[in-house]
This record gives structure tokens, sequence and C-alpha cells, in this order.
């Protein structure tokens, strides 16, 4: 088992590293001359050059990359170029915002998508897979932007149920923080929610026409211990680490439904920074995120030689 | 980079007995229709929008602005005063345009390279495998922001954008399509004929990779037009004055309690694509896909 999970750490390695030469090819492809930009008015040659060395531009890529390396490693990110506030800084303001709404939009899909999952394979061919099917696809197929400004236009301006945007950090008050949350939450959750209903239905599908489940049901086990103790431990199995890989998706998601709500976090750090041209920003969230989720990959493996007995005695 | 594409329709892969039992599954499946009825509306209303729409899509007008839906203006006006309706006729073209131009940009990248990983295996495979998934490693969306960010805001570069970001997935689908025919018989009579390895891939192992391909193919179209959407709604998209249905939620977000039919409408249109292409995807599953037969 060790030496499975050693083998799987080492295989992260060069992944992280493609990924650091992705990242720092990044500002490579920006057309034009960065000096230039940076020099802004001042054109003067000293300048230029006293700026080109600084940042090294004279060297040969590989030595570039080699020294951005160095700083990242060691935590430096570089600086805005606008707020000249470090990178690193920025994304640790902004994240716990995020993974609020992410943790609670994970919530969500989890007591809607597993259910539903689990209904639409025992309840097979009635109408209420149909049902769940459809919800679904609905649920795959609906921009979470535009379901956001919906909610809001109902819920928000005519209700005047739940406010339509900001953020209150729960530390501060518990409960006006789960009420700005809610709608955020439950909108970037749809398509999460699908996803996860799918996968679980097909697993549930696979898991109650197993030979274990048509022995459980001979020897009388009640219908809905087969179901929930026989299928569904064996169906969740690839789902713990689905639920791992969808974080990923849900910081993407997170971009456009902190757009819609004006929730101040790492996707609206993203897209601001975007517009600002702010290229260090920008480049430090894809590094950040891309770490993130190989790490998040490396935990899942992980998990599921733990959980899996076939593999835990390998 | 598009010849595999030209050998794959030119060569028949199936036999025909299994095409038309294909075509048989997937006429009887009526989810699949519906899907595909949706999307051919799409791509009709597209072709043929400038005899649909009812205004000139760029025309404005201060003393129509903001008026909502009429027997005049169909589906309102937007905060220029033009149509919403034929904006939306002529954002169809974007969205579709950027479904269908991504998903190639994808296939064309990423098809060959998985062929190349699992024909040839050993170092080949290692290195491709290690870049997608390093790719992969960084959220769909996340990669399409920061390369329009870094290519500047265009139709063109959010294709591109969507392409690259969309491509990985091609490659491992590919990959491991070809690790199972690799050996069947006929690749193997192939080889023992003397076939060059061009020639197997091409001519035996893409025909026979393509049909979980092309569902792959419908279901990325889905998600390309949210991404295309998605980009133009933050302003990394198509620039106005084009229509797309994802700028004109971008501008209709700003309106929402005055203009409410600015929001609705286009994004009803966002919805009912992407679940037309995710519906034909799924029969197209269900049709071409033996493997996954309940």
């Amino acid at each position: 088992m060790f030496k499975l999970i050693l083998r799987r750490v080492l295989v992260a390695i060069p992944t992280l590293i493609l990924v650091s030469v992705m990242v720092f090819m990044l500002q490579k492809i920006l057309p034009g001359d960065p000096v230039l930009t940076l020099a802004g008015e001042e054109r003067d040659p000293a300048v230029l050059d006293y700026l080109r060395d600084k940042y090294r531009l004279n060297d040969p890529l590989p030595v570039q990359y080699l020294a951005w390396l160095q700083q990242v490693a060691t935590g430096d990110l570089g600086k805005s170029l606008r707020t000249d506030v470090p990178v690193l800084q920025l994304i640790g303001q902004k994240l716990p915002v995020t993974l609020q709404l992410a943790a609670m939009a994970m919530f969500f899909a989890l007591i809607v998508g597993i259910p539903m999952g689990i209904i639409a394979a025992v309840k097979k061919g009635r109408p209420v897979e149909y049902v769940a099917n459809v919800a679904a696809l609905s649920g795959m197929s609906v921009p979470n932007f535009w379901l956001g400004i919906i909610l809001i236009m109902v819920v928000s301006v005519q209700l005047r149920w739940l406010p339509a945007s900001g953020y209150v950090s729960p530390f501060d008050d518990f409960w006006l923080s789960m009420k700005t949350m809610l709608m955020p939450a439950l909108v970037l959750s749809t398509a999460l929610a699908a996803y996860l209903m799918r996968h679980t239905r097909s697993a549930m599908l696979e898991a109650l026409a197993a030979d274990y489940v048509r022995t459980a049901r001979a020897k009388g086990v009640p219908p809905r211990l087969v179901v929930l103790r026989h299928a569904l431990r064996n169906a969740l199995m690839p789902i713990v680490t689905l639920v791992t890989l969808l974080f990923g998706e849900l910081l993407a998601g997170a971009v456009l439904t902190e757009q819609v709500f004006t929730i101040p976090g790492f996707g609206k750090l993203v897209v601001d920074a975007v517009f600002n041209r702010d290229y260090a920003v920008v480049q430090g969230v894809v590094l950040c995120v891309a770490v993130g989720f190989i790490l998040m990959n490396l935990l899942a493996d992980i998990l599921y030689i733990l959980i899996n007995p076939r593999l835990r005695y390998a | 980079m598009t010849a595999p594409f030209a050998a794959a329709a030119a060569a028949p892969g199936a036999p025909p007995r299994r095409r038309s039992r294909a075509w048989g599954k997937f006429k009887h499946n009526r989810i699949a229709m519906i899907g595909a009825g949706i999307v051919l509306f799409f791509v009709v209303v597209a072709l043929l929008a400038p005899l649909v729409a009812t205004h000139d899509p760029f025309q404005t007008s201060f003393s129509t602005i903001r008026k909502p839906p009429s027997a005049q203006f169909w589906l309102g006006t937007d905060e220029l005063g033009r149509d919403v309706f034929s904006r939306m006729v002529y954002g169809a073209r974007a969205s579709l345009m950027a479904g269908l131009v991504s998903v190639l940009i994808a296939m064309a990248v990423g098809v060959p390279f998985g062929l190349l990983a699992g024909y040839f295996g050993g170092w080949t495979d290692s290195a491709i495998s290690r870049v997608t998934e390093a790719l992969l490693a960084i959220p769909f969306l996340i990669l399409a922001i920061a390369l329009a960010a870094f290519l500047g805001p265009s139709l063109v570069n959010a294709m591109v954008a969507i392409g690259v970001s969309a491509a990985p997935k091609f490659v491992r689908l590919t990959r491991g399509q070809v690790l199972a025919v690799r050996s069947e018989d006929y690749v193997q009579s192939a080889r023992a004929l003397g076939a060059a390895d061009s020639r197997i891939i091409l001519r035996h192992i893409l025909p026979n990779v393509m049909p979980p391909l092309i569902v792959q193919a419908t279901i990325t179209i889905a998600t390309a037009i949210i991404a295309e959407a998605s980009l133009s709604f933050l302003g990394l998209g198509l620039q106005p004055p084009n229509p797309s249905w994802g700028s004109m939620l971008n501008t209709a977000k700003n309106f929402m309690t005055q203009a409410p039919w600015m929001s609705v409408f286009p994004g009803s249109a966002i919805f009912l694509a992407v679940l037309g292409f995710n519906l034909l995807g799924d029969g197209l599953r269900d049709a071409l896909d033996p493997r996954q037969e309940k």
C-alpha cells in the first residue's frame, strides 16, 4: 500500500514541474514588450536596459524560468502591478471567501445530487427516474451566471427575501453570512448536483446489478438495507474521488458566480486582474489553483487507496 | 491537422449494417430526437439570420430605449434601443460558431496526440500524458480566462482559448480508445501485412475510435457554448457592438430591475441550445457506444 502511495506521489512531481513551466510561459505569450509597458512614458534606453536587467529579460528562457521558480518556491509570487500588494497576500485575503462559497455549494450539491442519483437508479424506468434525468440535464445546461441573474430578479428584487449581492464574514454575523451566501451557493451547486446525480445513478445501477446484491436479496435482506448498505457503499467509492476533483470545477464556476453577486472572492480577483492587465496576479492565481488541484488529485487517489480494501492490502 | 478528419470522413469505419443499426436506435430515442430538433432549429436560425431577424441588430434609436416586448419588438429592446430578438438571432451565429470551432480546434490538437500516445506507447505516451495531466490540472474555465486575457479579448481568441483548454480531454479519450483497439486482430493483421504505422493509424484505428469521439465532441460543443457565453459575459469574448448571447447578458445585468426581458431571453437561448447539444450527445452515446448499453 505504501508503495502504491509513494508511486502516486512521485508521478505528481513531473506534473507539478510542467504546470509551473506552462504558467511561466503564459507571460511570454503576451503581445508587446513588457519593459515598454513597465516603463510607461519613460523611453530612455538606459531605463529600459535597467528594467531588462532587473527582470532578467536578457537571460535565456531556461535561466529566467529557474530564477522565477526559485522565487515562487519561497512563496514570492510577485506583486500586483496595480496596487503593489504581494500576490500571495491578495490570494490569502480572497481565498477564504471563495472557500466558504465553494463549501456551501458542495454541501447543497451533495444533499441533492446523491439522493437523486440513488432514487433514479432504484426507480429505474419509472417516471421518477425520468424527472430526475431531465432535472440533471437541465442543471448541466443552464449557464450559472444567468440563473444568478434570474434569481436576483425574482428572490431579491421582487420578493425581497434575500440580499442580491455583497459578502459578510461568518465570524462577524453568522446568519447574515449564510443568508447572503445562500443564493450564490445554490447557483454554483446546480451543475455540480447534476453531475453528481448522473454519476451516482450509473454507479448505483452497476452496483445493483452485481452478484453480491443478488445474494443479499436472496438471503432475505430487506430491500432498503440492500440499497443502502450493500449497493451504496460500493457505489460511493468512486464518488469520493469525484467530489475532491470537483473542487476545481467549483473554483472555476465561482469566477462567474462571484461576478454576478459581486462577492469579493478569488474569482472577482482574477476577473479584475484580467481587466487591469495585472498579469502577475492572473499568473499567481492560475499557479495556485493548478497546484491546489494537483494536490487535491493526489489526496483523492491516496484516499481511494485507503478506503478501498482491495488496494489497502495490495 | 485536418488530414485525420478527412480520412475519417472518407473511410467508412464501420460496416453499413452497424451504422444503420446505430441510426435505428438513434431514431427511436425520443430524447435524442428532441435534442437533434433543438440543434437543427438553432442551426437554421443562425444560417438564415438575415431572413429571420425582424430588425437591423445594430440599429440604435433613442426613441425605443428599453421598451418591453410588443408587437413591434417581440422580445423588447435594449439600452440603446436595439431589437433584442434580432440581436439574439444574430447572436446564435456567434454562439454556434464558437461551439463548433472550439471543438474543432480541441480535436485538431487533441486527437493526433491521443493517437500517437496510444499507438506508440513508451516514451511518447509518457511525455504526452504528463503534459495532458498538467493541462487538466488547471480548471477549464480558469485556463480559458487566463488565455483569453493574455491573448486579448476577441471571439477568435476566445475560441482558441476554449479549444486549447478542451484539447486535453480529447487526448485522454483518444489515447484510451486506441489502447483498447491496438491489439485487435484487424490491427495485428494490418501490421503483419506490412502496413506503415501512419496507414494503420489513419485507416484502421482512427475510424474505429471515432464513435466515442463524436459523442464527446457533441457534449463538448455544449460546454464550449457555455464557456463562450461565460467569456463574453465577462467581456472577454465577442466585442460590442457585435451581438452574442453572453455579451447581451453582460449589459443586461445592469438593467435587471428596469428591463428584465434583456436578461430573460438571451439566457433562455443559451440554456436551450446547450440542452439541445447535451440531449443529442446522450442520444448519440446510447446509439453509438455499445459498451454503454443498458
